[in-house]
């Protein structure tokens, strides 16, 4: 009796539960009335200023972009100076490892008009360009950013996205161009060599980064990527996709090329500046190389999002570290181009050695190397985007 | 005055009813807190994915997805993805393959061989569950190194070229899959080995049954509902995992999991992402009953 029921209930209660899913799954399908639009504008949402009562800032920013006291790591030296002077109690949070995981954390407060609790977040060009046409950021008061007014670098100024320097600051600036482990193979000078050169094939990574990879293949072609055709976006992918089918690009990294490429499993790779200098300190055949056809300049911005409410609060902090001492005394740690002029000189007191770096000072032969990706529209945004993915592979 | 004359004679009355309702009842109470946490996390999601799946595909985030029964995107997605879509069921059924090699032996050997060294045995099987799954895979990353021993002995031996690798091919994505996975594989078949009578054993030993024969007809089915629980429980994680051929594979080895990964997280196509989502869930949903149906179903259901 027990085997004849048994198999009949279990299975009826599967088919039963199986079924009430199913029809959940229909209702969902029915009763769903899609997702709203999320674009918002300077009317339709309004923030409210409460720094004059709330001496409170909440600062989003991503792991080991902040200065910190060798003999205490819990200590933000150049943070803690904004606090003591300011009088201002600053939140500092690193929570952002991810341009587009950041943007699934925040995008349905944003959206629908809320908080998102932070009245600083630290985002890459394109994602702040992203949030700035979805009308997700508030625009500054330039009044109150005399020191950014003056003191960023002129590469920086008027970007396509933020014409007035008003709505994205650079927090810290990089480039994106060529690196080789010297132990593993010779130079590399340009783009060309790193697609087809037959000793690298299968040791060769790209940025996954659409905009670092594709920038330089733009360039390379001659084409700029601060001003491009449709065509010519065309060539370059398909100039990819020759190096990824023939087997010569293994794979397309974040961050996570670094080791290998410490390691030597890739001799050369499409990388940031920055992360080249860091392995650098500790294997110098490890170099970076900005081709003769240019380099891509990228910024991290800070960004003040819609109902942050501390916006006054934010405009003094962005204000104190265009100061140059400030600066320098941040880019002697983090190690990524400087965004603020008249750093260098403050640096030459810290530590002369990086300040004749031209990876954290670039001279004005590498800045004319240097271009901006333009910022796209959410239509061709995703077009691009959609089409480098197939042929990354995903 | 009434009421209270009334009072026992309706209790007396009402009670044995009122216990039958409640016994009927509890089966209900006892699923309540289990059904509601399927429905809020498990059914509402799905029902939501399902209608996501349908929205209008030519919207974005700025101007919202309007619902519009779009079954289009489905065939679309396939279309683009069916690559990604193959590969994943054949790097997983390949890792399958090789658990299996590996894994019914060793669970075999933990139930009925390893004697007093089972338990330290079983601990070795689960210990490496208690580090993060996207460590364990970067430790892969380093023993298949190029410049790693592993790779210099296999060129030592002529197994591997003078330029050959393992990172970045579809070997190392299928064995990392394989590693992953083993133990969901392996104790499922450590506890029906366990359960074996050994006395069975003896009997058919008594009867002149070969050690082979043995295996065959005795050990074999009786383990069954073992091995159909550890392949399913090994298949489905693996089909639709991302992190192996995201770290261990390159653009030519992605599995359908990086591509809707990628659909959600950075091309911002839901409609897509959740087509595929659906396509997946349908396959190994359709692959599992087949495969139960053809496992006797009375020794699992």
């Amino acid at each position: 009796m027990r085997s004849a029921l048994r198999p009949l209930t279990r299975r009826g209660m599967l088919t039963g539960a199986l079924g009430s899913a199913a029809l959940l799954a229909t209702g969902g399908a029915v009763a769903g009335c899609g997702t709203p639009a999320a674009q918002q504008t300077e009317a339709g949402c309004v923030s409210e200023d409460l720094s004059g009562s709330e001496q409170t800032l909440a600062f989003s920013n991503w792991p080991q972009y902040m200065d910190v006291d060798p003999d205490d790591e819990s200590k933000r030296p150049s943070l803690d100076g904004f606090v003591s002077r300011s009088g201002i109690q600053v939140t500092y949070t690193e929570d952002i490892n991810d341009n587009n995981e950041f943007f699934g954390k925040v995008q349905h407060q944003l959206a629908g008009c809320q908080s998102t609790g932070r009245d600083i977040m630290v985002l890459s060009d394109w994602m702040a360009a992203r949030m700035i046409r979805l009308g997700w950021i508030q625009r500054l008061d330039p009044a109150k950013l005399p020191n950014v007014e003056a003191n960023i670098l002129p590469s920086l100024r008027d970007r396509s996205f933020d014409a007035d320097n008003q709505l994205a600051i650079p927090w810290q600036s990089g480039l994106a161009g060529l690196a080789y482990n010297g132990r593993v193979t010779g130079e590399i000078r340009t783009v060309d060599e790193l697609l087809t050169r037959p000793d690298l094939k299968g040791k060769v990574t790209a940025l996954s980064e659409m905009r670092d990879t594709m920038g330089l293949l733009l360039l390379s072609n001659g084409h700029d990527p601060a001003d491009f055709t449709a065509a010519q976006f065309d060539d370059a992918l398909s100039k990819l996709k020759r190096a990824v089918d023939s087997g010569q690009i293994r794979r397309f990294t974040g961050n996570d090329y670094a080791p290998d490429l410490a390691k030597g499993d890739i001799a050369a790779c499409i990388g940031w500046s920055g992360d080249i200098i860091q392995l650098g300190f500790d294997d110098e055949r490890i170099k970076f190389v900005v081709p003769e056809s240019g380099v891509l300049l990228w910024s991290d911005n800070m960004v003040v999002p819609n109902r942050a409410s501390h916006k006054a609060n934010a405009e003094a902090l962005i204000n104190y570290y265009y100061e140059p001492a400030v600066a320098a005394q941040l880019a002697a740690y983090v190690n990524y181009i400087c965004p603020v002029q008249g750093a260098q000189a403050e640096m030459e007191k810290i530590d002369p050695e990086l300040a004749a770096n031209p990876l954290i000072f670039p001279d004005e032969a590498m800045l004319a190397k240097a271009r901006v990706f333009m910022a796209l529209d959410e239509q061709r945004e995703r077009d691009y985007e959609t089409r480098f993915q197939q042929v990354i592979g995903a | 005055m009434t009421a209270l004359t009334q009072l026992p004679s309706g209790t007396e009355r009402s009670s044995p009813r009122a216990r039958w309702g409640r016994r009927r009842l509890l089966p209900y109470l006892l699923v309540l807190p289990g059904a509601a946490w399927l429905v809020l996390f498990f059914a509402m999601p799905v029902g939501q994915l399902a209608a996501a799946s349908l929205y209008d595909p030519t919207g974005s985030i700025s101007t919202g997805y309007a619902p519009a029964w779009a079954f289009g995107n489905y065939p679309a997605a396939l279309r683009v993805y069916w690559p990604q879509f193959g590969r994943s069921f054949r790097y997983a059924g390949m890792a399958l393959a090789v658990a299996l090699v590996m894994g019914y032996p060793l669970a075999y050997a933990i139930a009925r061989k390893a004697g007093r060294w089972k338990n330290l045995l079983l601990v070795c099987v689960i210990a490496p569950m208690f580090t993060s799954f996207l460590v364990r895979t970067l430790a892969w990353k380093t023993i298949l190194s190029d410049n790693g021993a592993l790779v210099g002995l296999l060129r030592d031996v002529h197994l591997l070229g003078p330029d050959g690798r393992l990172l970045a091919t579809p070997i190392a994505v299928v064995l990392g899959l394989t590693y992953n996975f083993l133990p969901f594989l392996v104790l499922p078949l450590y506890a029906s080995l366990e359960r074996l009578d050994p006395r069975l054993l003896e009997a058919a030993s008594d009867l002149y049954a070969s050690p082979l024969a043995t295996f065959r007809r005795v050990t074999l089915p009786l383990s069954m509902p073992g091995l159909v629980a550890g392949t399913l429980l090994f298949l489905i994680p693996a089909t639709g995992d991302y992190i192996n051929a995201e770290l261990l594979g390159t653009p030519n080895e992605y599995m359908i999991g990086n591509v809707i990964d990628s659909a959600f997280l950075i091309r911002l196509d839901y409609p897509q992402g959740a087509a595929l989502s659906f396509l997946l869930m349908s396959a190994i949903l359709a692959l599992v009953f087949g495969y139960l149906r053809r496992a006797s179903p009375e020794d699992l259901l």
